[in-house]
């Protein structure tokens, strides 16, 4: 049974319309990501579904009951707010057993659920503490651990990790994500960050202006975009758009990149990957949409080594990161990023010949920025 | 200021002496009148009547605050301003407890539980802390009167509180807003419902904004004379009136040292709570104005 479902949820603040049909169902011990940039509804999407903010229309089910016009007390689901929201005036310990307090859990199992809370996040140590005492991470911690203690139907994370420093919050990224292994709970979690979406959801829902553009799993997300926005979305550095002419190549097809002072670049399209819609689109223009990591140097491994479509560009610029190397280079009238292995050694000005895998390479519609192929 | 960095030259020297010389004048300036009243009120008859208004008292006597206390007369009666300083104290206290918790709550409601509307009642609200006085003196007594607690100390609290809940709806709303709304949700979803959540969660941190109001409200209260002298009986007279009467009463000579011990009784508590908590009424004003 599906551990929470959103039908057909709007929400309109005056004539503003936040969320426009939004619907979602997640199993019992998913973890669902609700990701995209400020101001695209994910945060009145979870305020809707903790009954901070009452829904326009639409039903909100948990574990199968209808919680749309219930109170958020009624509704068995904790929260980690961005802020963290520790009350102030009270000990760790207090912070922790307060939701219990107000659910009349007697005092010998409350004692009892905030020392395994506190076990599990090792912050035994700090519970007589008042939070103004605490350092960021640990505040993070607690405000988990309140939600923990209660052991609820759904978790609700609002941004928990985006007042942490760099570091901290890849580490606290790690321990949610084992948390969520070793717990099996339920939780659906907001981000900004594409980053923490990809490494921790089962499944990720990329929102803009109040609708919910795709629904899949990290892979299907990342790998099939719907469509240019989220293609654009996900990923570090982004996806690189290239406008092209779709042409016709003795049988197959081809894309044409008009290069400015040089000869027009030409990528043949693979034949597996021809579809419908391509014959519609004949000698229009298309968007080619390549990642980063699709360049690759000469030499290297490709998917089908049919398909890698060999290109000699000057470098632009040359940023090494440690782990890899991002290259800028022209392409058409566009300047693109390639992510090749740290081991390559061009400077910038050089030419060098990198492969495109075009295997993995996606078209979109040039007016509508929907995925073609 | 210990962060500054200057030389100190002779004239650097020199321009700080001045400084410190004006604002000594200016100190003492503000502190004369208070030092003049307590020098007066304990002196002799006497020596007021022979020595100027600097002189330092000769032979220091508490007997004209024994005397304003419980012999002056105020009016018709002779039996010291002693009984309208209770009398004062029991309008004071309940006002100002009664209108702190209303407007606690009220500030409370206005910003963490909005509804349609709000604005609108905190606007009106803020209103209320520009009608004059002396606009309501009719209406208010037509209602007490109505009510039938005219001329009656629950009157007068009843007066005050209506006029106090503006200000302490303002103070309270205006600290309230700074506290973050998450908390107010956190607590919602822990299962608590809205006195709960005043009393555990913003009641507890509202500390220096409770030393405003109470400070605010206890000192306007003291010293209101209209309310006081337009809605209360001779028996349930604050004591402002009272050593408005005292000193007016014109039987035989003027006691001075009488009328300065008597203006010092009634001006003691509201003294006094400044002492004692004026450190935390600058801390409560400006509490919010910066990020701490």
């Amino acid at each position: 049974m599906a551990a929470l479902e959103i039908h057909n949820v709007r929400k309109e603040f005056g004539s503003e319309r936040v969320l426009k049909d939004v619907s979602i169902s997640i199993d019992s011990g998913e973890f669902l990501i609700l990701v995209g940039p400020s101001g695209c509804g994910k945060s009145t999407l979870m305020n809707a579904i903790a009954g901070l903010e009452p829904v326009t229309s639409g039903n909100i089910y948990i574990d199968g009951e209808d919680v749309t016009w219930r109170t958020p007390a009624d509704r068995d689901i904790a929260m980690v707010f961005q802020s963290y929201a520790l009350y102030p005036s009270m000990t760790v310990r207090q912070n922790i057993s307060f939701g219990l307090e107000m659910r009349k859990v007697p005092k010998a199992e409350r004692t009892a659920a905030v020392e395994r809370v506190a076990d599990l996040l090792q912050i035994t140590h700090l519970l007589e503490r008042k939070p103004a005492q605490l350092s960021g991470g640990q505040r993070q911690r607690v405000a988990m651990g309140r939600a923990l203690a209660r052991e609820p139907k759904v978790y609700l994370f609002d941004e928990p990790l985006s007042n942490l420093d760099a570091k901290l919050r890849v580490d606290m990224r790690t321990e949610i994500k084992k948390l969520h292994q070793r717990l099996g709970t339920t939780i659906v979690y907001v981000t900004h960050d594409q980053v923490e979406a990809m490494t921790l959801a089962d499944c990720i829902a990329v929102m803009r202006d109040g609708n919910i553009l795709q629904l899949g799993t990290p892979d299907e997300v990342y790998n099939n975009p719907v469509d240019m926005f989220v293609a654009g979305f996900m990923g570090s550095p982004s996806m690189n758009f290239i406008r092209a002419t779709l042409e016709d190549n003795s049988g197959g097809y081809q894309l044409r990149i008009a290069t400015p002072g040089e000869e027009d670049l030409i990528l043949p399209w693979p034949q597996e990957r021809v579809a419908a819609a391509l014959a519609e689109r004949l000698n229009q223009p298309v968007i080619l949409g390549l990642r980063p990591e699709h360049f690759s140097e000469e030499d290297e491994r490709l998917t089908s080594q049919a398909e890698g479509t060999l290109l000699s560009t000057k470098v632009a610029v040359v940023e090494p990161t440690g782990a890899d190397i991002l290259l800028r280079l022209p392409l058409g009238e566009h300047e693109v990023t390639a992510r090749v292995g740290p081991k390559c050694a061009v400077a910038a000005g050089e030419r060098l010949a990198l492969r495109i895998d075009m295997g993995r390479a996606i078209l979109f519609d040039s007016e509508s920025e929907q995925r073609i192929a | 200021m210990a962060n500054v960095i200057r030389r100190q030259t002779p004239a650097a020297r020199l321009g700080r002496g001045l400084l410190y010389g004006v604002l000594i004048l200016a100190a003492l300036f503000y502190i004369l009148p208070l030092v003049v009243m307590l020098m007066t009120s304990v002196k002799p008859l006497s020596e007021i009547s022979a020595g100027t208004l600097l002189s330092l008292p000769q032979n220091p006597t508490l007997e004209p605050w024994a005397k304003a206390w419980g012999e002056a007369c105020t009016g018709m009666r002779c039996d010291g301003i002693g009984g309208y300083f209770w009398n004062s104290f029991a309008i004071v206290i309940p006002a100002v407890l009664i209108s702190t918790t209303i407007g606690a709550l009220n500030g409370y409601a206005l910003t963490k539980w909005r509804f349609k509307g709000s604005e609108l009642v905190f606007a009106l609200m803020l209103f209320g802390c520009f009608i004059p006085f002396q606009v309501v003196l009719l209406p208010m007594a037509q209602t007490l009167g109505w009510l039938g607690i005219s001329s009656s100390r629950a009157g007068l609290i009843l007066v005050h509180v209506v006029f106090g809940i503006a200000f302490t709806t303002l103070f309270f709303r205006n600290f309230y807003v700074g506290i973050p709304n998450e908390l107010v949700s956190a607590a919602k979803l822990d299962g608590a419902g809205f006195f709960r959540i005043f009393w555990r969660i913003l009641l507890p941190v509202s500390a220096p904004i409770i030393v405003v109001s109470v400070i605010w409200q206890f000192t306007q209260i003291w010293n209101d004379f209209l309310f006081g002298v337009a809605f209360s009986a001779h028996n349930t007279q604050p004591v402002t009136v009272a050593l408005n009467n005292l000193v007016n009463t014109s039987t035989g000579v003027r006691e001075y040292n009488v009328d300065m011990a008597a203006a010092m009784i009634a001006a003691l508590p509201t003294l006094v709570v400044y002492v004692l908590a004026g450190k935390y009424f600058v801390r409560g004003l400006t509490a919010g104005s910066v990020k701490g």
